[in-house]
């Protein structure tokens, strides 16, 4: 599936320096119902943001207009658990463009990366600073420039670089998608598979 | 050069190799149930094009069903429509599809294996974290998000950066009451949640190679629990013996030459893991989980520990405590519980079901738990009845419900309810994962009947 372009996002920022957060937090299980990629935003991060009567809880971050923005700022190891892509949609359709965190799990990275969110894996010293800025002044803007693979806090000298393999980081500038890639490697992979014993 | 067992059948399954990108990896099986699979099958129609290999695909009905009255319509309308979604895609795709009601029916990672589909030194995926199941046969198996369903319904292959590479070596003997389920738990406890994250694992030692094939498939089931996209064994004759016969594993000559293969699936005396790790099995106590993620285990005899003790954040981890209601330095033993779950691809096998019989023959259920037993599928279901487990779980106040995900992650109505306790064979602790504000023990078969006997946490041997 076609999505936006990414090139230079410059945005506030929201803090949800919560470590482990897994997909079921993310999404529960219990909206995974949809046959169509349609609405998952207002679900994202359910259970944490409303109670058991759909009322907002005002001490949960994204229901505390301080802060907003397309960038979502997460603790170490953000994403575990089930490999529910609807995860990704629900970051992505909620407005969210990119994630960061010190460290991200596996298949959500992945996820994230075919549908155009970009996940930023900085160090956990500069999650700190990032964080230190952001509650001091949540109008702080973040700069992220996936050409020069480079976050950095507007007005300050603090920035870092971040990896992104240049295969999906092509794709990420061009809004290009896997399947199209495939699809030309069709022939090849039908050869391919005369080949394989199983 | 010297290799893995996971270098070997990678390797032989790379179509491309990207330079400075991912490996683009042919795919031998595509398992595919309800949940993961609707918005991939809109994306092949989007483009107006047709599965490539629907004999190479596997569809199923298991995350959203019902455990009680299959044979009646679904009454939750989203899952319903899902289903039936799935029922046309298989159709209108040439796939064969075991729905509700089917007798080969049931949780993806327990009927892969059951017949013949999952085999060694395949590459199996299925939009499921759970798929490293199918790892314990010596496949390389993991789990995929929806876009890559679509790019394995359209083109066979996904598209990967290699794993490194990870050993986990445990020796000796297991003591009694010790399941694969506990050897699982205690390596996650070791490692946390997030330390085998960009690794595949293989496990070694004598604890695996004398582990039946149903107690190596929970050990690679749970190990996504650590962050590893997926793990694996090196096939033995256990292996073989499991898959001969059944429906789709080789026959005749085709099985002499898969077995030529099979038998050169082991990783290289020499060969060079990333990460090693070794742990004495003899030390492994009975696990059980008091957090919210299932890295937060400890052996039940043991307290909670503080946060003090806890490598990692300080404030999540007391987040954590707080959501269970549970308190630093508490024992976990005498814990009052509320609900028993045995079931789910991790321990919804039969050997699962013998083991909790066992503990629960001859006693009852205690009035205040109320117990989900769900088979992983309708053979698991049919051997329960067949060997008369049935009978001694009835005795015993325990009704069977029918095949699926259930209560692992409460997409259908088994939710365990809000501020409630749960002693679940299952493998995720998430906050709510259960049911919204449902609290959640990990542990094994044995633990969990032990629970369900006395209404509280207690450790199998002095019941």
């Amino acid at each position: 599936m076609a999505y936006e372009k990414f090139n230079i996002l410059e945005s506030t920022a929201v803090p949800l320096p919560i470590e482990n957060i897994d997909t079921d937090q993310i999404i529960p299980a219990r909206f995974l119902k949809a046959t169509e990629r349609k609405g998952f935003g207002e679900n994202l991060f359910r259970d944490w943001r409303y109670d058991s009567n759909n009322n907002p809880k005002e001490d949960f971050v994204l229901n505390n207009n301080k802060y907003s923005g397309k960038i979502l700022i997460g603790g170490k190891n953000f994403g575990s658990g089930s490999s529910r892509e609807h995860a990704a949609w629900a970051i992505y359709d909620y407005g969210f463009r990119c994630v960061v965190s010190s460290f991200f799990a596996d298949i959500f990275k992945n996820n994230c990366l075919n549908i155009g969110v970009l996940p930023v894996q900085i160090s956990p010293k500069f999650l700190e600073v990032i964080l230190e800025r952001i509650y001091k002044d949540p109008s702080t803007l973040i700069i992220v420039d996936l050409r020069k693979q480079l976050i950095k806090i507007q007005g300050s000298e603090y920035y870092e670089n971040f990896e992104i393999n240049n295969y999906k980081k092509n794709n990420m500038l061009n809004g290009y998608d896997d399947i199209d890639y495939l699809l030309n490697l069709k022939e090849s992979i039908k050869n391919f598979s005369k080949k394989t014993p199983l | 050069m010297a290799k893995t067992l996971f270098d070997k059948v990678w390797d032989s399954h790379v179509v491309k190799k990207i330079e400075k990108g991912p490996d683009v990896l042919f795919i031998d099986r595509h398992m595919v149930h309800e949940v993961t699979s609707p918005v991939a099958f809109l994306g092949l129609r989007n483009r107006d094009i047709k599965v490539l290999f629907p004999e190479k695909t596997f569809a199923t009905a298991d995350h959203n069903t019902p455990t009680r009255n299959q044979h009646l319509p679904v009454k939750d309308y989203l899952s319903s429509k899902q289903l039936k979604a799935l029922e046309e895609n298989a159709k209108y795709h040439g796939i064969s599809y075991w729905g509700l009601g089917h007798e080969k029916n049931g949780i993806v990672h327990v009927i892969g294996p059951e017949h013949g589909i999952t085999l060694p030194g395949a590459t199996i995926v299925c939009g499921d974290s759970h798929t490293s199941t199918h790892g314990a046969f010596g496949a390389i198996a993991f789990g995929i998000g929806t876009s890559e369903v679509e790019m394995v319904l359209s083109t066979q292959c996904v598209m990967q950066p290699k794993p490194k590479k990870m050993r986990i070596n445990i020796n000796g003997q297991l003591n009694e009451a010790v399941t694969p389920k506990d050897v699982a738990l205690f390596i996650i406890s070791k490692l946390s949640t997030s330390g085998a994250t960009g690794y595949f694992v293989e496990y070694s030692g004598e604890v695996f190679s004398s582990m039946t094939m149903e107690g190596r498939m929970t050990v690679c089931n749970l190990s996504i629990e650590m962050g590893a996209r997926g793990g694996m064994i090196a096939p033995d004759d256990k292996t073989f013996n499991y898959i001969s016969g059944r429906e789709f594993s080789p026959k005749n000559e085709n099985w002499d030459i898969a077995m030529e293969y099979w038998k050169t699936l082991k990783s290289d005396d020499d060969a060079v893991f990333d990460k090693e790790f070794t742990f004495d099995g003899s030390k492994i106590e009975p696990m059980i989980t008091y957090g919210t993620n299932p890295g937060m285990g400890i052996s039940i005899n043991s307290g909670i520990p503080s946060s003090n003790q806890h490598e990692g954040n300080k404030e999540t981890f007391l987040k954590s405590l707080e959501y269970m209601d549970y308190s630093e330095g508490d024992k976990i033993l005498g814990k009052k519980i509320d609900f028993v779950f045995l079931g789910s691809c991790t321990n919804g096998r039969i050997e699962d079901f013998r083991a909790f019989t066992n503990i629960v023959k001859g006693r009852k259920k205690a009035p205040n738990v109320t117990a989900w037993l769900v088979p992983g599928s309708h053979k698991v279901e049919k051997a329960i009845k067949d060997e008369g487990l049935l009978t001694i779980l009835n005795e015993s106040g325990f009704e069977l419900r029918e095949p699926g995900c259930s209560a692992c992650l409460a997409m259908n109505d088994d939710k365990i309810p809000p501020g409630k306790y749960a002693v679940s064979t299952s493998n995720r602790n998430f906050e709510g994962r259960q049911g919204p504000g449902s609290r959640t023990l990990l542990a094994s078969p044995i633990v969990a009947a032990a629970a369900a006997i006395t209404g509280k946490v207690t450790d199998p041997r002095y019941l």
